[in-house]
């Protein structure tokens, strides 16, 4: 149908790279600007750190010049933005002042698989749950079974993923104790391609995938049980069931696909909170991700490591916005064809 | 194969058409909860005192009236609650900590519907380049995670009480109420009965509050609520990593004192499951609040 050779008109690309960009951009300037706003000079919050270890420290003054010059805490702060900016870009984010040398960067990247495979497992089962559910709530086919248990199972909607991981943390790690308490895999795994380390990663995982997919599938369900309630009863779903084609046919090619458009853009603009929300449920289990460095950083009061974990994760959700910005089209052939944005 | 028309249920409603449709059950019930939280927090502190809150002025790690802790002490009807190990009564650390973590959510939700409506009108109705800038920053900013922003400001400013807590969430809560009401203006203004207002000679403000703001309040309010519970939720898992405000209690650093002194391990459910199953409620008021308020913008949903 198309006569353009790509499906994606270019414009539309680069519209969604520039916001992108912007975001990443904005987002960095932020988490750079408001520590300069604090009267906290670091480097004396590091010599503090050493003084607080040692209990004395010899020629302070001349560490303290030292750490000024080394952190280029002497330059301009225009001059200061712009190498923050340039060491950005190749994931420099300083050294951590809790174990010292080791670099920032490299905790992080230690931390970031972790995080990024509970966030894609969990975004896109709790999307494919939630949206199921919700079309069945509308549908008129539906068993009666159904329509009362899952709005019974959507009681925990919108309550923040951390409680209920308290709660299933509580019934099925101490109390029935069928799955392990924290971590993110067993002591005696070792980590590599084989079934024991599989087995014990999947086994960390489902608690906290299952306390984020239980508060949030039911934002999906709802969203598409009120989508679906205006798809239903159009002319072209009378007409498909005129010619006799399955009722279940019928919800999942003309229904569903219609009313999944807005679901779409919601997934990109509920990707934010969802990460966070994960963040903070890695910290209570102790998941080896992103979340458990962030709340020991806190506690050690590492203030690059702290940055650093900021920036990245603001990046992630940024990217996968534009993904699913840019996946959008595919499913909406109107934006295909016209090049604009819903 | 085809179902009637208008089900048991519809039907129903028709009877019912003079009702409001203000004061259907989800939205009644959803607003008595919240309700009962304020008054819980306004009303409980004449009831028991709040001293209570302060470290050290109850007997250490008491389990609820009724339970035995893992010491084989049994609670005490001076403690119904229980206490936590710091000596801090439950019951007044929850009269005092429920309330805090509400007006967060408050204060942060209003300030950020009100700028929502500011500038959701003004893209909708000036349009051009005045559109374009408040459409790309309400873009950009919608896709940063409050939480982390908010991170970084408390590690590195530090101390911060409830109502800059709740102004600091606001500069992430006016994103969505403003696309919303943005989308909105632009679908209304080409209605017939705006043409109307406009042919007649109605003033742009006149315009804006009286014949669109009428229109737009099911949404208005629906957003807020959302917001509301994003803010209350930001609040909490700032609360959670030990961070917001840390000389008032809130529900949310109990729970991260009893994850803190590992109240899981050591079976005193009460510390953290107290505090989250009050928050539990108040999110769950919310929910029915936000579905009773989608039925007044939705008609259709109320036939489901």
């Amino acid at each position: 149908m198309s006569k353009s050779r790509f499906p994606i008109s270019f414009s539309f690309v680069a519209n969604r790279i520039g916001t992108f960009l912007l975001t990443v951009v904005i987002a960095a300037t932020l988490i750079w600007v408001i520590p300069r706003m604090s009267s906290v000079d670091p480097a004396e919050a590091m010599l503090g750190r050493m003084a607080s270890g040692a209990g004395f420290v010899e020629n302070s003054d001349q560490i303290l010049s030292d750490l000024r010059e080394r952190y280029g805490l002497n330059e301009p702060m225009l001059q200061q933005y712009f190498s923050y900016l340039r060491n950005l870009v190749v994931f420099d984010f300083g050294v951590s002042v809790a174990s010292f040398p080791t670099p920032v960067s490299q905790l992080i990247a230690g931390a970031l698989p972790w995080t990024l495979g509970l966030m894609i497992v969990s975004i896109i089962l709790s999307f494919v749950i939630g949206n199921a559910a919700g079309a069945y709530l509308a549908w008129e086919e539906t068993p009666r079974l159904w329509k009362v248990a899952i709005p019974a199972a959507m009681i925990f909607t919108s309550i923040p993923p951390i409680l209920s991981g308290l709660l299933l943390m509580w019934l099925f790690s101490t109390q029935l104790q069928w799955l392990p308490l924290s971590g993110s895999y067993g002591l005696n795994a070792t980590p590599g391609l084989n079934w024991e380390f599989i087995f014990s990663v999947i086994e960390h995982g489902t608690l906290p995938v299952l306390s984020i997919v239980i508060v949030s599938f039911g934002f999906w369900a709802l969203g598409m049980r009120g989508l679906l309630a205006t798809v239903q009863g159009q002319d072209y779903v009378r007409l498909a069931s005129t010619k006799g084609l399955k009722p279940r046919y019928i919800l999942y090619r003309y229904m569903v696909r219609n009313a999944i458009l807005p679901q779409v853009t919601a997934l990109s603009l509920k990707i934010g909170l969802m990460v966070s929300g994960q963040i903070l449920v890695e910290s209570i289990f102790s998941y080896n991700g992103m979340g458990k460095l962030l709340y020991d950083a806190i506690l050690d009061q590492d203030f690059p490591v702290i940055q650093g974990i900021s920036f990245v994760v603001i990046l992630m959700t940024a990217i996968s916005v534009l993904i699913v910005d840019l996946l959008y089209p595919l499913i909406d052939p109107r934006i295909r064809l016209e090049g604009g944005r819903s | 194969m085809t179902p009637p028309l208008l089900g048991p249920k519809a039907k129903k409603y028709l009877l019912l058409k003079f009702d409001s449709p203000w004061l259907n059950r989800k939205l009644l019930v959803g607003l008595a909860i919240l309700f009962t939280f304020l008054l819980f927090g306004l009303l409980g502190r004449f009831f028991w005192n709040t001293d209570l809150v302060f470290i050290g002025s109850s007997p250490l790690n008491l389990p609820p009236a009724g339970f035995e802790n893992l010491r084989g002490q049994a609670g005490v009807g001076a403690h119904p609650l229980g206490t936590e190990s710091a000596g801090r009564d439950m019951l007044a650390l929850m009269i005092v900590g429920a309330p805090n973590t509400l007006f967060v959510g408050i204060i942060a939700s209003v300030i950020g519907i009100a700028i929502g409506i500011v500038l959701g009108f003004s893209a909708g109705f000036i349009g051009g380049r005045v559109d374009a800038v408040i459409r790309v920053t309400s873009d950009v900013m919608i896709t940063i995670p409050p939480l982390m922003v908010l991170v970084v400001f408390q590690t590195s400013i530090g101390e911060i009480g409830i109502v800059m807590m709740g102004v600091l969430l606001s500069t992430f809560m006016w994103q969505s109420p403003t696309r919303l009401i943005r989308s909105q203006v632009l679908t209304m203004r080409e209605e017939g009965y705006v043409r109307m207002a406009r042919l007649s000679g109605a003033t742009t403000s006149d315009i804006m509050f009286k014949e669109l703001l009428p229109n737009l309040m099911p949404y208005l309010f629906g957003s807020f609520i959302a917001i509301l519970t994003t803010a209350i939720v930001t609040a909490v898992g700032l609360e959670v990593l030990g961070l917001g405000p840390q000389r008032v209690p809130t529900l949310g650093r109990a729970i991260y004192e009893a994850i803190a002194s590992a109240a899981l391990l050591k079976n005193m459910w009460w510390w953290w499951g107290i505090p989250t199953a009050l928050l539990a409620t108040m999110f769950i008021g919310l929910l029915m609040i936000n579905l009773g308020l989608d039925e007044v913008s939705n008609p259709r949903l109320r036939k489901l």
